[in-house]
């Protein structure tokens, strides 16, 4: 498998941490996967951590778009964190770091997560 | 003497993008290009080649796509091509953020970031007939290395 998924539950946080490559391929197992994470009552918030993301394309801009939407719908909020330069020139491209919150590291993103819960 | 090139055909199927992009980053090696020219390319490569697979064929995998690659001095020309429906609206097709498939979350990003990664790219398409994308990249390695 080109891409690892790996959930974490942290209070009322779900961090998804992504590592290998994000496109139209790996994209549908990802949105699989924090779909359904995202039916736990207890998730509010989410943390979608980078850092060991190698490649991405627009495929993986659609599915992060797609769970933002779920999340703003279910009152949370979501940050992005430990973004590499090629996929935050993406977001910029996309407008999308307009509507996502990023974040230096993991670390931080919960704390800005904590101040808002 | 002819310019180096290359021709790889695949199978329509999500499976083989992350082939496509390696094989097409790891033939433009030779030209010494730097980690963002790389990156660069495997991200063109994959917006091509998932348009052709999504909207060219459809999602049927028994489609075919072809891509070439040819290096002329110190610039990569590549072409991704496939044989499906081709696009009826491509003025349409080509602007940011737009999709035909908002239900399987396209961000509607491809062409923008081809157009934005490459320094040419040229479509070519017929409804019914397929679709045909030209781009050109020089890679700026060489250059600065030697002169």
């Amino acid at each position: 498998m080109s891409l690892q998924i790996d959930l974490h539950y942290e209070r009322n946080m779900l961090i998804v941490r992504l590592s290998g490559e994000l496109d139209h391929h790996t994209a549908e197992l990802v949105k699989e996967r924090m779909e359904e994470a995202l039916t736990r009552p207890t998730v509010t918030h989410v943390i979608l951590s980078l850092e060991h993301l190698h490649f991405m394309d627009s495929s993986g801009l659609g599915v992060i778009l797609g769970r933002y939407k779920q999340v703003v719908a279910k009152g949370g909020r979501m940050v992005v964190c430990s973004v590499s330069p090629a996929v935050y020139r993406l977001f910029e491209m996309s407008g999308l770091f307009k509507i996502l919150t990023i974040e230096e590291n993991e670390r931080r993103a919960v704390s800005s997560l904590e101040v808002v819960s | 003497m002819s310019n180096n090139f290359m021709k790889l055909e695949f199978a329509s199927r999500s499976e083989n993008e992350s082939f496509a992009r390696v094989a097409v980053a790891s033939f433009v090696s030779q030209l010494d290009p730097t980690l963002n020219e790389l990156t660069d390319i495997k991200t063109v490569i994959s917006e091509a080649v998932t348009n052709a697979i999504i909207h060219g064929y459809d999602g049927n995998p028994d489609g075919i796509v072809t891509i070439t690659c040819e290096i002329e001095d110190e610039t990569v020309h590549i072409s991704v091509e496939d044989n499906g429906r081709g696009i009826s609206d491509l003025e349409q097709a080509r602007q940011p953020l737009y999709t035909t498939k908002p239900e399987l979350e396209r961000s509607g990003m491809g062409f923008t970031i081809m157009e934005n990664f490459m320094d040419r790219l040229e479509v070519e398409t017929e409804p019914g007939r397929g679709t045909s994308i030209r781009m050109t990249k020089r890679i700026e390695t060489k250059k600065a290395l030697y002169n």
